[in-house]
């Protein structure tokens, strides 16, 4: 178990170091002058903010150091948490930005991961047994999968916001209201967050769903399974051995997939212009807003390989052949 | 990446071993196969239209041909944008970036994670530890992050460049399954034959190991295929698309940019997303099909 860890850490370090490394060289080395392409789309008049800014990029890029000492303060200023200062939203620290936006995302995307995971997974071992119910969501399963994330929250904001007028197609609340600690304002919130979950979590369900039906008649021809049934076990114990087999695969999915539903949740706070981190991320590349786009990037990286790490403690927790080491090799 | 979760390496029927000589046994199966004719039936007119569709369309996708935000008619099947360009046309020429953008995206991917795969599962030791390792950041590393970076600086504007980042950053999960595989074949009988009468490692790996998951490496492609396509739509969606010619998700992002939702134009949108759950979905229902053919398992008599 320490070795599965011990691997599953230096992966995941070595993972940061290579994204902040991309992060590092990509302004330093890409052909162009970074420092004034930002000050040219910055648009602030006053003098002395353009020679403030001028000189806090040309102090984060370092530009007169040698290199292995940009690399090495860059390093620095991230453990302090400083990113640089944000072109778009100037001079907010783009550690702020992104943290103003950080709920809304995790809002959207915690419980569109955890409840697709649960109900898609349900709803696959169910299907698998009842041939009429497969026949019908199996199809249904697959074109949700197909579909590109924000081509449904376009259709849900279309036909539930914009024809039927139920719910509202942006933002993250009315623009009549304030942020503030009510029921009427948590409404709103709750009223704005509906559509861009429910196109995150109808396209994940179909992906754990069919994934889970596969698992379930595979597992259920497996020969424990028909082992057991001439043993005359009833069904509901061989459904449950075989719920709790077919699983474990679809944790390693999930860890698979994170990047995906992460990507996916972007492109939906986009249709919705809901005020997360990938909303943020178009601001960013539309105002060539560098220093937010590598923050953004850093924050997402992080962010993902948090949630891979969970995800492998409960594999621990579920699966005790990772307990005695044998599944090291295998996760 | 956007493997069906399905069929992620730890939940594929195991290698396999495909019937080798008997080709029209497989045939055979695959004409009788619903699932597979399925989606050979929705594919097939695609890239038809793809392919064929500038002869009936003309020229520039872009031009302003009629009257704007009109809705479909005879005379313009799909209707017009905003603009008065015709949403037919465009859809064409979309379809067709994307059936290049995931053939070069997963073409590129499938080679990149082949050799990868086929490498650390048949050497293993040293080679085999530092593969996966690298296999492993690039799998947690989320690829659209990368890509997002990577378009923005670069301000890369050609489907080829796109389509080699995707192909780049895509390929993790089938180097991985790939060598699932490789590793349970090295240790049979004939390889060890083949290694005794002395076959350079390549040809062993090329003449003995990939021929018996051939099936495996046809159902992989198809799945970064359709990986690429949906990875391709969500960059040309947030503007980091081509800027020239016109794309199914860059058709999406003028729809959502210029309000086709409020201004009721659904013409505009519809199509463009359809076409790609079409072939998306398309070939994830083929890879059933597949699977059914080449595993004997699976087949329903």
């Amino acid at each position: 178990m320490r070795r599965y860890f011990g691997r599953k850490l230096l992966v995941y370090g070595l993972t940061f170091l290579v994204a902040v490394t991309i992060n590092w060289m990509i302004p330093r080395f890409m052909p162009g002058d970074p420092v004034q392409s930002m000050l040219a789309r910055a648009n602030v008049s006053q003098p002395a903010a353009v020679e403030a800014m001028r000189a806090h990029y040309t102090g984060l890029f370092g530009l007169d150091l040698p290199l292995w000492q940009q690399y090495g303060n860059f390093w620095a200023a991230l453990f302090r948490g400083d990113l640089g200062i944000s072109v778009w939203l100037f001079p907010t620290p783009v550690t702020d930005v992104i943290m103003r936006a950080v709920p809304y995302t995790l809002a959207l995307l915690v419980p569109a991961i955890l409840l697709s995971w649960w109900a898609g997974n349900r709803f696959g071992a169910f299907a698998a047994r009842r041939s009429w119910l497969d026949n019908t969501a199996l199809p249904i399963g697959y074109v949700l999968t197909a579909t590109p994330y924000m081509w449904l929250a376009i259709l849900l904001a279309w036909g539930l916001g914009v024809v039927a007028g139920v719910f509202p197609v942006s933002g993250g609340y009315s623009f009549a209201m304030r942020p503030n600690w009510s029921w009427e304002f948590a409404g709103d919130l709750a009223l704005h967050w509906f559509l861009p979950f429910a196109s995150l979590f109808l396209v994940a369900f179909g992906g754990w769903a069919i994934g889970m039906r596969n698992m379930i008649i595979y597992e259920l021809e497996a020969d424990y399974s028909t082992y057991l049934a001439s043993l005359g076990a009833p069904a509901r114990l061989i459904r449950r051995y075989a719920f709790r087999n077919a699983v474990l695969p679809q944790i390693t999915g999930l860890a698979l997939q994170l990047g995906v539903l992460v990507a996916g949740a972007l492109v939906t706070e986009i249709v919705f212009s809901y005020p997360g981190l990938g909303h943020l991320i178009l601001q960013a590349i539309q105002n060539q807003d560098f220093f937010l786009l590598q923050g953004a990037f850093l924050f997402i990286v992080v962010g993902v390989l948090a949630a891979n790490f969970v995800i492998d403690v409960v594999y621990v927790l579920v699966d005790p052949r990772t307990r005695t080491g044998m599944g090291g090799e295998a996760a | 990446m956007t493997a069906d979760p399905g069929t992620t390496p730890e939940t594929a029927p195991q290698a396999a071993p495909a019937v080798p000589a008997r080709r029209n046994e497989a045939l055979y199966f695959a004409v009788r196969n619903g699932k597979l004719l399925a989606g050979l039936a929705v594919l097939l007119p695609l890239l038809v239209l793809a392919v064929a569709g500038p002869l009936l369309t003309g020229g520039d996708p872009n031009a302003y041909v009629a009257a704007p935000a009109s809705p479909p008619s005879s005379e313009r099947w799909f209707g017009t944008t905003m603009f008065g360009q015709d949403v037919f046309a465009q859809f064409v020429y979309g379809l067709r970036i994307t059936f290049v953008v995931g053939v070069l995206g997963g073409g590129l991917a499938a080679v990149i994670g082949m050799v990868i795969g086929f490498t650390a599962g048949y050497r293993g030791g040293l080679v085999d530890e530092v593969l996966n390792m690298l296999t492993n950041i690039v799998l947690v590393l989320p690829a659209l992050a990368v890509l997002l970076i990577v378009n923005a600086y670069l301000g890369i504007r050609s489907v080829g460049v796109q389509a080699l980042f995707i192909g780049l950053t895509s390929w993790p999960w089938a180097a991985r399954a790939i060598r699932a595989q490789t590793f349970s074949l090295r240790s049979r009988d004939f390889v060890d034959l083949a290694r005794l009468s002395g076959v350079s490692t390549w040809k062993i790996i090329s003449r003995e190991i990939a021929p018996n998951m051939s099936s495996y490496l046809v159902m992989t492609f198809i799945l970064l295929f359709g990986g690429s396509i949906l990875i391709a739509a969500s960059l040309d969606f947030i503007g980091l698309g081509p800027s020239q010619g016109v794309s199914l998700g860059l058709m999406l992002n003028n729809a959502a940019r210029w309000s086709a939702l409020h201004l009721g134009l659904w013409w505009w949108f519809v199509p463009p997303g359809a076409g790609i759950t079409a072939i998306v979905g398309a070939l994830y229902v083929m890879n059933v099909g597949l699977d059914e053919v080449f595993n004997p398992k699976l087949r329903e008599l």
